[in-house]
């Protein structure tokens, strides 16, 4: 069974319109201060991690940086629990404890949500150790952003994972900025991809608009490394419209660089592709966008009426109960209410 | 004197240096062409231009540790973290090389660096981004440590800080970035000495020790108190390391009755420290055993209720207030 056929493109299509109008609600409802923190939204990378997950299967690793909004939907994590975590809402992807940087979930094989930049790729090797320490055939995918590739933490990892030749591709998304930082004005080489050939691992440029294009790519390379483990490297070139997180007004670039980009929208692409060889009218894509957004206010409604998560949980996931038991992460016991002895309000 | 931010009192404490020794320089991250993540260093590329002011990538290691070579030969770096969250990817550097060189030399090379940038909870920013680091690098032998907490004290600290032959971090808070002020004119020297506290408002029946962002706060309650006929002395300490015992020691001793405010986490914190200095020294001076308000012991909640339930406040504080006076 091919992965690449199994995702019915116009399934991806409308995830692509999931994560765009998820990330519209939740600027607005940062705006409205429904939403704290920082808050980093993902317009116009969409095709990257849909054309990523299109290519793997449900029990593969993913992980990625604090732009990881779109990485739980596209991992099936319920849109509900994604604006939940947002508003800070028990019935949050991370209780409410983690916020729009930390998302996490477990059981669709989604590994956070990192807010330090590149401290997560050495996760990721770890994930992709696991794999192959178990002998699985699954495969990780770390998703991190050119701002990453200069941090130890990243060159440390690559030749881990090159050394021990583990599963993993990791996938930088490279949308020019890190923040107000330039590519050309952090990297010393012509291109990021060249970081792999360091570590003698394949590496290959997509066009991060194209969701075609990184889903191929993708395939192919996991295609390889179920057969034999090894690290790959992708460089996607995309483009976020929006600046680096709500507080940013993105004023180191000009007008006409996003003008240029929005002209190439990742979601206009497949619709026209799709368009063009009869699979798709316009009526189905308004459907599938009027879907998409009732989806996204049906969540910004349900994580109002959620509950905040009790003040008398606030010990209660510092540390895990318990020993550990073989195969699980934490043991499954409900945790302990308050910590013993915990000081309350704490004065000492 | 006049009336500017914390923000602004910052910029000039840099320009000043910057003006005045040519060994000075600023390196961090979107220092110079964003001018600042928290526009701290608003116009200073202008001004002084790219060799002195100067972006990096994200490489806090790096960047870290480059400005420890280049003090070796006698230059005198200050480094700015986006936050003192993300110094922990430097920490190799600013525990294990900058405070250690001196020693390890014999004495051939120290070490004349300023780490600077927000440190301690801001607002949701969730575990990875909270972090209040003054106890973890005031427990190092060669750091020292301040924490400004007004606007003249964090333009008198920077610049004494830079002017110091030995690594000092000047912890500044994301939170205080906007609050205003009255600082000496920019045309009068302002220095304010490491290792001094200041009192920032007299009083005579509890002495309430807090540093940083929980100055405002004890301030706050001390008027809060002052209602209900208690009257507060909050002193100020400025510098964690070296830590102002005598100051301390002067105001215990005239009111007999101590509560620390801090806003790091209670297990080794810094009013851990605190508290034996006075009890080891002045024991009979005190009428009531001493209380800390800090962060609870757990890592920092996104929630905002929860964050709140967290950290320091005025009722917390109060409580500690009454009970230390037995009211
Ligand atoms: C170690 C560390 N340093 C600095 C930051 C602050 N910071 C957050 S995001 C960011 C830019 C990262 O850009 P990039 O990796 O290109 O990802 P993008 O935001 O484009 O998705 C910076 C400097 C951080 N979170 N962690």
């Amino acid at each position: 069974m091919h992965p690449v056929e199994q995702r019915d493109e116009v399934e991806m299509l409308s995830l692509m319109l999931l994560i765009r109008r998820f990330e519209e609600r939740a600027s607005q409802q940062y705006q409205a201060q429904k939403i704290g923190g920082f808050c980093h939204l993902y317009i116009g990378q969409e095709a990257v991690v849909t054309g990523a997950v299109a290519a793997v299967r449900d029990d593969d690793y993913i992980i990625t940086a604090y732009r990881d909004h779109a990485h739980a939907l596209a991992r099936g994590t319920s849109p509900d629990a994604c604006m939940a975590e947002l508003f800070g809402k028990e019935t949050g992807c991370s209780r409410g404890l983690g916020g729009s940087m930390h998302f996490f979930d477990k059981q669709n094989h989604m590994y956070g949500g990192h807010a330090i930049v590149a401290a997560h790729i050495p996760l990721a090797v770890g994930l992709a150790f696991a794999i192959k320490y178990r002998g699985e055939d699954r495969v990780t995918l770390c998703f991190f952003g050119d701002g990453a590739i200069n941090q130890g933490a990243f060159h440390e990892a690559l030749n881990l994972a090159a050394l021990y030749r583990l599963p993993i591709v990791f996938i930088c998304e490279n949308n020019l900025f890190a923040m107000g930082t330039s590519v050309q004005r952090s990297t010393s080489l012509r291109q990021i991809v060249d970081r792999a050939e360091g570590y003698d691992i394949p590496g290959e440029i997509v066009d991060g608009m194209n969701f075609r294009e990184v889903r191929d790519k993708v395939a192919e390379m996991v295609d390889s490394i179920r057969k034999e483990p090894h690290p790959a490297f992708l460089e996607v070139r995309t483009y976020r419209y929006r600046g680096h997180s709500m507080s940013d007004p993105a004023s180191y670039r000009t007008k006409q660089e996003l003008e240029k980009y929005r002209l190439d929208d990742p979601i206009t692409r497949l619709r026209a592709q799709l368009t063009r060889e009869g699979k798709l009218t316009n009526e189905q894509f308004d459907l599938l966008d009027k879907r998409a957004k009732e989806t996204v206010l049906a969540a910004v409604k349900f994580a109002e009426k959620s509950p905040q998560p009790p003040l008398d949980t606030l010990y209660d996931y510092t540390y895990a109960n318990g020993a550990m038991e073989p195969g699980h992460h934490r043991p499954e016991e409900p945790a302990q209410k308050r910590r013993e002895g915990a000081p309350s309000p704490n004065t000492d | 004197m006049r009336e500017i931010t914390y923000r602004q009192a910052l910029n000039e404490a840099l320009a000043e240096e910057l003006e005045r020794d040519p060994n000075v320089f600023l390196m961090g991250e979107e220092v110079a062409e964003y001018q600042g993540a928290y526009k701290v260093s608003h116009g200073l590329l202008e001004r002084f231009g790219p060799r002195r002011i100067i972006d990096t990538p994200i490489s806090e290691n790096g960047f870290a540790g480059l400005g420890v070579g280049a003090a070796m030969v006698g230059l005198r770096p200050i480094i700015e973290f986006m936050t003192f969250s993300f110094s922990l990817v430097a920490f190799d550097q600013v525990v294990n090389n900058a405070p250690n060189m001196y020693t390890m030399s014999g004495g051939q090379f120290n070490i004349p660096i300023t780490f600077r940038g927000p440190n301690g909870p801001a607002h949701q920013l969730g575990a990875t981004h909270s972090h209040a680091t003054e106890n973890f690098y005031a427990s190092v032998p060669g750091l020292k440590v301040c924490t400004p907490a007004t606007p003249r004290d964090a333009k008198g600290l920077l610049k004494t800080a830079v002017r110091d032959n030995n690594p000092v971090l000047v912890l500044e808070a994301e939170l205080l970035y906007s609050s205003k002020g009255m600082v000496e004119p920019p045309d009068e020297e302002l220095l304010i000495p490491l290792g001094k506290a200041e009192v920032k408002r007299e009083g005579s029946d509890v002495s309430i020790i807090c540093y940083s962002q929980t100055v405002p706060l004890a301030l706050n309650v001390a008027a809060q108190l002052e209602e209900e006929d208690i009257s507060a002395e909050i002193v100020d300490l400025r510098s964690i390391k070296p830590l102002d015992e005598k100051a301390i020691f002067e105001s215990v001793t005239k009111t007999h009755r101590v509560v620390i405010v801090e806003q790091d986490h209670p297990f080794c914190g810094v009013g851990a420290e605190v508290c034996y200095r006075i009890q080891k020294n002045i024991f009979d001076a005190l009428d009531a055993p001493i209380i800390r308000v800090s962060q609870e012991d757990v890592p920092m909640p996104y929630n905002e209720r929860l964050e709140k339930a967290v950290l320091p406040n005025a009722d917390k504080l109060v409580a500690a207030v009454k009970q230390v006076c037995y009211a």
